[in-house]
């Protein structure tokens, strides 16, 4: 590294490529550059090891993604006898192409952009790049994922300013953009259990009776003043099965579980803020009791009881990982409780007032980071009104 | 005819000063009569027709209407022209017209038109005023068929209404984007195209 270090500085060979040299540089190895003059250090927590732990705390939700989806697979081609290994083995294989697309078009714009404005490569898309295999559902063909991935990572990020600077989570612009742009492999049957062979493994017939559709996606369609959720074969499922996570869905979001291992690292650490992933809960569960008060046939998804409604769908996933995005999310403690509380509340609104949408985290999360700076702000502006008149009172 | 303040008239709206690329208006009609290439040069055609008639029309009376009366003026000889030009469309191209729905009419509250008026129209005489309206007609109605272009083509697979995405492509997997038929994407194509302008037209750029 050293040795090829002066071609790619100003003035040599390589110097168009400096960015992606400094890159690989500080990934693999520790910088010796050291800062000369006073800083103010609380803690050596830099930008890579905060991303790296975030990325630690997805890998029990990534790794439990990918054998439910050999799961859910052997079980749809009836041969769930198979052992959990061949399950997780398929499972691999069917993400593994998408985590490397995800990787390969959001990092390539990332290099490209830092390259022509001359800056360091931001980490930013360590998490991101991972978030996005686990959100999207394992149906979705890779072109489509190369497209939204890059149209988020150009125009939610990268024309803002770039990692730290974006308003919306970038993930869930990707997410939001297969929603609107191909809304029928997002949704529906033929999203979420992958029925053919994954690079070869896994051929079999789909056994009779094979529905794909979600728990919510079951509820939203529901009939009548008795709740009927089952499992892709047509088992009647419960609450438990949603909270392990046996039950179709995008990669990430079925167990709720593996969620709670990542929320307790990134609690631990302190990266994601407790206060966010609480008040998300709160809002949701207070609102989801409000609505199960309320039960109309009109709405089946008000039938569910609170706690089904947290487990069911991305509200976890969404809560612990999108929600917490310390760059889009609110910044002042009061604000980040009220950020979450909004958020919960518009999740379980959407979900059950708006049948267009099963799923509401998505949109709620995107409309709070909007929302966010504002929030803020008032915060902000309310403490100094209080301050000053507590400073005239005492003059 | 054509001396050189006539051609500035007319050729500057088409990149230089373009109304909706550098001045950023009209964008409203712009993002809702995109989402296909027909109803956008309907469009665009009418806009020019009353574009440049308004400011003849208003050019002849400039010295005439009394200040303080003269938006109503205005206004009153646009909306003429509007109606004008919304029966021609319904007694000919009657299913365009159905498309372009309220647009047409709306076509008054165009602030291109209000705008050429006020700065150009009312202190130049007729033939300028005309080269003016025809020339912010064009710069606007380029901007709308680049925009319909790229939206219908993306959007819905077709130019014109023929299918110009072949079918070997939808059979192998590739779908029509959905996101390019509702107006955020317009606002998008629109923002990229103005970056683009900007790009290439150094005296835009803002520090």
């Amino acid at each position: 590294m050293n040795k090829i270090e002066p071609s790619f500085r100003p003035g040599g060979k390589l110097a168009k490529l400096e960015s992606v040299y400094d890159g690989m540089e500080t990934f693999l190895f520790t910088p010796n550059a050291t800062s000369r003059s006073g800083a103010h250090i609380h803690d050596g927590n830099d930008l890579k090891r905060t991303m790296i732990t975030v990325v630690v705390a997805l890998i029990p939700a990534l790794l439990f993604g990918m054998y439910n989806i050999g799961y859910q697979h052997y079980l749809a081609i009836g041969q769930s006898h198979e052992g959990w290994f061949t399950m997780f083995l398929y499972g691999l294989l069917a993400m593994l192409p998408v985590i490397i697309v995800s990787y390969a078009v959001g990092l390539g714009i990332e290099f490209i952009s830092a390259q022509i404005h001359h800056k360091e490569i931001q980490e930013g898309f360590l998490v991101t790049g991972i978030l996005i295999p686990l959100i999207v559902p394992i149906n979705t063909p890779l072109w489509m994922t190369a497209v939204a991935t890059a149209f988020a990572v150009i125009f939610a990020k990268e024309v803002f300013g770039g990692t730290g600077m974006n308003i919306f989570n970038v993930a869930l612009i990707t997410r939001a953009f297969l929603f609107f742009a191909y809304p029928s492999r997002m949704s529906g049957d033929e999203a979420f259990v992958k029925l053919d062979s994954a690079l070869g493994m896994g051929k079999g017939a789909v056994v009779d009776g094979f529905t794909g559709a979600t728990p919510l996606g079951q509820v939203a369609t529901n009939v009548g003043d008795q709740l009927h959720m089952t499992n892709i074969v047509g088992e009647p499922i419960s609450c438990l099965d949603a909270f392990i996570g046996f039950i179709p869905g995008s990669p990430g979001e079925t167990s709720m579980i593996a969620i709670l291992l990542g929320a307790a690292l990134l609690l631990i650490t302190g990266i994601a803020s407790w206060r966010i992933m609480c008040s998300v809960f709160v809002g949701g569960l207070g609102m989801a009791a409000l609505v199960h008060a309320l039960p109309s046939a009109t709405y089946p998804a008000s039938m569910l009881d609170p706690w089904t409604q947290l487990c069911l769908g991305g509200f976890a996933f969404g809560a612990v990982f999108m929600a917490t995005d310390p760059v889009t999310g609110a910044r002042t403690n009061v604000g980040q409780y009220i950020y979450g509380l909004l958020i919960g509340v518009f999740a379980i609104l959407i979900r059950v007032y708006n049948s267009g949408y099963t799923e509401g985290m998505m949109l709620a999360i995107l409309l709070m980071n909007a929302f966010a700076p504002l929030i803020d702000h008032c915060v902000v502006s309310s403490n100094i009104k209080r301050r000053a008149r507590r400073a005239a009172a005492k003059e | 005819m054509l001396s050189k303040k006539n051609k500035e008239a007319l050729f500057n709206p088409l990149s230089k000063d373009n109304p909706i690329l550098v001045q950023i208006l009209g964008i409203c009609s712009s993002l809702a009569v995109t989402a296909s290439l027909e109803p956008a040069i309907v469009m665009g055609i009418s806009v020019i027709a009353v574009l440049a008639f308004s400011n003849v029309i208003i050019s002849f009376l400039r010295k005439t209407v009394p200040t303080n009366i003269r938006i109503i003026v205005q206004l009153v000889v646009i909306a003429a022209l509007v109606i004008i030009v919304q029966q021609i469309l319904v007694a000919y191209n009657y299913d365009v017209s159905k498309k372009l729905s309220v647009f047409i009419g709306l076509i008054i509250t165009n602030c291109i038109i209000m705008g050429r008026l006020e700065a150009f129209a009312m202190h130049n005489s007729p033939w300028p005023s005309f080269l003016d309206g025809v020339g912010n007609g064009l710069g606007y109605t380029i901007i709308l068929v680049i925009v319909a272009f790229f939206r219908e083509l993306l959007g819905s697979g077709t130019l014109f209404g023929f299918k110009v995405i072949p079918q070997w492509c939808y059979d192998h997997g590739y779908m029509d984007n959905g996101l390019m038929i509702l107006p955020p994407m317009a606002l998008i194509t629109l923002g990229c195209i103005i970056w683009y302008h900007r790009a290439h037209n150094k005296e835009l750029q803002e520090n």
